[in-house]
């Protein structure tokens, strides 16, 4: 290999293996100033901005979709070359489309053909008949494997939405290929080091996990060709390593796009790229053949391929996970373990971006936070939060000791190691469910059956018959029906993983993940707040039970006052901690699949809605069917003393119990912030150092006021709510693509205000 | 120990004094200012009542956020109404550490002992004070607040005297205080005041309006909208530029 392409590197164990850290930690300049190097947007950056905005405005005059694929299944080499616009094809520093054109989207059927065929339809258009008949007859799909295997028992859970979401009908996504690989090595060195793992795997006695092994490590080496392939199409040859910040980033993004254009998982996250590719602008800042504007272009054009990502969605996905996301999630700063900070000038252009190019909702930008970063990046970005709502916050601080200092952000909140690690997916149990059926035997309070009974999905415990709740006995029945839902749960979730190896696997992600993956088992609880504080009425106020003719508790009827999660009450606060805890050591008693180490999440994206409209009342006075609070917010108008209270509690929960992630959403209006922006960037810093310093794990950041919300559903015309952004739990929307139901949901939560 | 009458208390402040800040509300006011948003402080010797140490046990849960400028501050009601919890409320806080800020319209102020010497006592404890002045004319005053102004103008310079850092603050209301020669009287009376570290505009604002209605009480001001932007900037330049 040449080493031209090193040069001014300093040398270590990356260059004979892959690691992509080493390479990091010993090359990055640390950035210590403040935001005043930062350079506006180039004539060609708001020309092709200009263009896409064009383009999206059009999508949503269209119902959302601008174009979809009905002739050609996607893969890596399926399309030629694709441009923003073919006659501005030059102004792209960046270039690479999913398909032929922007915005349009791929037929994707390997997850399923019904699905894929569905999401055409729903919008109008008509894939090629041939596809049914290929990937009914001739070629199984992840989703057909996965339903020819469920248990009646699986589905009964699945159709009352005690377990809701699963990646039964969409990829799983969530793995985040080393991209950065594709930059630092070229693709030839890639193959022949995966081909030095094929020649070493197994001892030529072929156990169920050699041949996967072996079969899988061709799929990855064949995968790693493809993008060869790929970058040839649009007259790049990446056999080799980039020689310079432009080649760098587009290698990068080639290695991406081979990701998003074989999966369709639910998300697609891009990992920790800024500090890695600041080395190579800096190389090329010294040489002089870049300047700073030039550097930020080739950000802002990265950024914008970001923003453009698409895939065919089906209705049902889209009220689990609204407003067309695609967690394109993207992370800066972060501390290395040797205890330099990892800021660089990239993380600031990163941030930049959402100035040069107005606030989006991706790519997911989340600073990786701890009170040890410089004073004048925190400034910045809680800058970037008051004037945006568009970024995250997570405590790198817990993070660290867990992951490295390599890690990144694979879905919304949940962190991996680059390059080292995969993640199952698993969606949520609803455990707000859970406790009902507690209470009821099993029974659900809703569904019924066809002679209109109430389905009896759990397990035929005896119910709770007395009058009056008594929270001994309902703690003692929520024990037993936690232990029957979380060994569901997870059996579910192991056949689904082992479908979706056999029959949608990520070969183009894998292949830039080294061969000895680690994997992890990504469960998740909806329903938290409800949960603790139903359990805070049965044992501080006096709940009562209303029952229908069947004799199942329909309704709870509260007398007094009880302590409610979110004021900082350690009352309610160690229900809180012990309700984490008792699930995560319940699922740590399976098997899960592949040896993969378990962990759970508090998170619910906008699935809040969805679960709620399947749950009844619960004992906490949330009213049937009502949405719950979303990830490990307090239930809505919980929290009666104020935005510190509300994050001391949230903050309580252990991280390393929730190792996927604890999402926590605030909105504070900006008046109650500080009186203008200088004050408000200041007093956000210290929310987020005081926050983070306590050991939470992550914060959604939102400023403005309800009347805007209000505006912007009743006027979503109005152009200056084209792009207004707002942090839900784990990622971000533009407010006007949610359905009016989540925008009212939105607009009913606490909004941290102050008269 | 002495307990105090609590109205409320807040996590997070951020607009009252200086940095990320625990607010707490004392009951009983004798001011009765027409756009008072908080009537429901007004009634003295009620509420819930806590000591000085359990008021800071709740506030040090957030001393986290607090990092270098933050602290507490007490308002009300009329926090000097309840001046003897004050004292022992800032003394045990300056013990802790704590950065202590006072909002007061200073109203109860008087060089009369047994205030005063009250008063000289908390200033030794108290890092700053944000001074509300409602009008500088004593008889607009009256009209606005039920009470005369010269006490309050006086605790100003008893302050300057000793030093003591103030920020001024001034609710800016059309047709009451939005009056450009009130302004600035307003203006030259700070002027003569050395100690006077910020100047806050707060725009006149509906919200609590409510709360009338809750508590049966005739909102005299039902007319009277927001000051418009460039009335706010008015207000601004002349009062702190």
């Amino acid at each position: 290999m040449s080493r031209e392409a090193w040069r001014g590197f300093e040398d270590g164990h990356w260059n004979e293996d892959v690691n992509v850290r080493d390479f990091i930690q010993r090359n990055y300049t640390q950035y210590d100033g403040n935001e005043d190097f930062l350079a506006g947007p180039t004539e060609a950056t708001d020309k092709l901005w200009g263009e896409l905005q064009k383009l999206q405005a059009a999508e949503r005059a269209n119902k959302g979709v601008l174009d979809m694929e009905t002739e050609v299944v996607s893969s890596l080499t399926a399309y030629g070359p694709g441009y923003i616009n073919e006659d501005m094809k030059d102004l792209e520093k960046v270039v690479g489309l999913q398909t032929d054109k922007p915005l349009k989207r791929a037929f994707m059927p390997f997850g399923g053909i019904k699905m894929a065929e569905e999401a055409c339809t729903t919008y109008g258009y008509t894939p090629n008949p041939r596809f049914h008949e290929i990937f009914t007859k001739y070629h199984k799909t992840h989703n057909q494997a996965v339903f020819d295997a469920y248990t009646p028992e699986m589905r009964a859970a699945r159709h009352s939405h005690i377990v809701t979401g699963l990646p039964d009908t969409y990829g799983r996504g969530r793995i985040v290929g080393d991209y950065r690989r594709v930059a630092l090595y070229g693709i030839d060195f890639l193959i022949e080091k995966k081909e030095a793992d094929k020649a070493n795997c197994g001892c030529g006695v072929m156990t169920d996990d050699v041949i996967r092994q072996r079969e899988e490590l061709s799929e990855q080496i064949r995968a790693l060709r493809d993008m060869k392939a790929m970058a040839e199409i649009y007259g790049f040859d990446i056999s080799q390593p980039a020689k310079n910040a432009r080649e760098a980033v587009q290698w990068l993004y080639f290695g991406y796009l081979a990701a998003i254009k074989s999966q369709n998982g639910a998300a697609m996250s891009v990992g920790r790229i800024s500090t890695f590719l600041d080395i190579y602008i800096e190389r090329d800042l010294k040489e002089g053949t870049l300047t700073e504007t030039e550097a930020q272009e080739l950000i802002d054009h990265m950024v914008m391929k970001f923003r453009m990502v698409k895939f065919a969605r089906i209705p049902s996905y889209n009220e689990l996970f609204t407003g067309d996301p695609v967690w394109a999630t993207l992370e800066v700063a972060g501390l290395g373990m040797d205890g330099r900070h990892m800021v660089t000038k990239n993380d600031y252009r990163f941030l930049h971006t959402l100035e040069n190019m107005g606030p989006s909702p991706e790519p997911n930008l989340t600073v990786l936070y701890t009170s040890q970063l410089p004073e004048t990046f925190k400034l910045y970005a809680s800058k970037i939060s008051v004037t945006t709502s568009s970024i995250q916050y997570e405590n790198d601080d817990v993070m660290r000791p867990i992951w490295g200092d390599d890690y990144s952000i694979c879905c919304c909140v949940s962190a991996t190691q680059t390059g080292k690690e995969m993640q199952f997916f698993g969606a949520r149990a609803n455990l707000a469910k859970c406790l009902l059926y507690a209470i009821n035997g099993g029974k659900d309070e809703k569904f019924m059956t066809k002679d209109g009974k109430h389905m009896q999905i759990g397990p035929e415990y005896a119910p709770i018959t007395g009058d009056v709740l008594d929270f001994d006995e309902v703690m003692h029945k929520y024990d037993l029906m936690l232990d029957w839902l979380a060994g569901l749960y997870v059996n579910i979730l192991n056949l689904i993983h082992y479908m979706h190896d056999k029959y949608y696997y990520e070969a183009a992600e894998l292949a830039l993940i080294d061969t000895d993956v680690r994997r992890t088992f990504a469960t998740g609880i909806a329903g938290f707040s409800h949960v603790v504080d139903s359990l805070c009425a049965i044992k501080y106020a006096k709940v009562s039970v209303v029952r229908d003719e069947e004799g199942v508790a329909v309704d709870y009827k509260i007398d007094g006052d009880f302590p409610k999660y979110g004021n900082d009450d350690a009352r309610a606060d160690e229900i809180a901690v012990w309700l984490l805890k008792t699930f995560m050591n319940k699922v740590r008693k399976y098997d899960t699949y592949r040896d993969s180490e378990p962990t759970t999440s508090i998170l619910t994206i906008t699935s809040n809605v969805v679960y709620g409209k399947a749950t009844g009342a619960l004992p906490d006075g949330r009213e049937a069917f009502k949405p719950f609070a979303p990830g490990a917010n307090p239930a809505y108008g919980a929290e009666q003393n104020g935005l510190l209270a509300s994050l001391n509690s949230v903050a309580k929960l252990p991280y390393e119990y929730a190792l996927d992630g604890i999402s926590n959403t605030q909105t504070i209006n900006p008046g109650a912030l500080g009186h203008d922006d200088d004050e408000r960037k200041a007093n956000l810093a210290n929310v987020l150092d005081g926050y983070f310093d306590r050991g939470a794990h992550h914060l959604n950041v939102n400023v403005f006021g309800v009347e805007k919300l209000k505006d912007a559903m009743e006027h979503p015309e109005k152009p200056e709510y084209a792009n207004f952004t707002i942090r839900v739990s784990g990622y971000a929307v533009k407010f006007i693509d949610l359905t009016r139901e989540q925008q009212l949901d939105v607009i009913n939560r606490t909004c941290h205000d102050r008269m | 120990m002495i307990k105090g009458f609590i109205h409320s208390t807040e996590s997070f402040g951020s607009v009252d004094g200086p940095g990320v800040r625990f607010l707490i509300f004392l009951k009983g006011c004798d001011m009765r200012c027409r756009y008072c948003h908080n009537p429901d402080t007004w009634e003295k010797n009620c509420g819930e009542e806590m000591t000085a140490d359990e008021l800071l046990d709740k506030a040090v849960r957030y001393k986290s956020y607090w990092r270098k400028d933050g602290g507490i501050t007490v308002s009300g009601g009329e926090a000097l109404l309840q001046i003897d919890f004050l004292i022992e409320l800032f003394e045990k806080a300056k013990e802790m550490g704590i950065n202590t800020c006072l909002d007061t319209s200073a109203q109860p102020f008087t060089r009369e002992d047994p205030f005063f010497s009250k008063f000289e006592r908390l200033m030794k404890s108290t890092d700053l004070l944000l001074l509300d002045i409602k009008h500088i004319d004593s008889a607009e005053h009256k009209k606005l607040t039920g009470q005369p102004n010269e006490n309050i103008l006086d605790c100003a310079r008893y302050l300057d005297s000793i030093h003591k850092p103030i920020w001024i603050r001034h609710v800016l209301v059309p047709g009451i205080t939005d009056n450009d020669v009130y302004l600035k009287e307003t203006r030259a009376f700070i002027d003569t005041l050395s100690n006077v570290e910020k100047v806050e505009v707060l725009p006149y604002h509906t919200l609590g309006t409510f709360k009338y209605e809750e508590m049966g009480l005739t909102y005299s001001l039902k007319d009277v909208n927001p000051p418009e932007a460039d009335r706010i900037a008015n207000a601004i330049e002349i009062l702190t530029k």
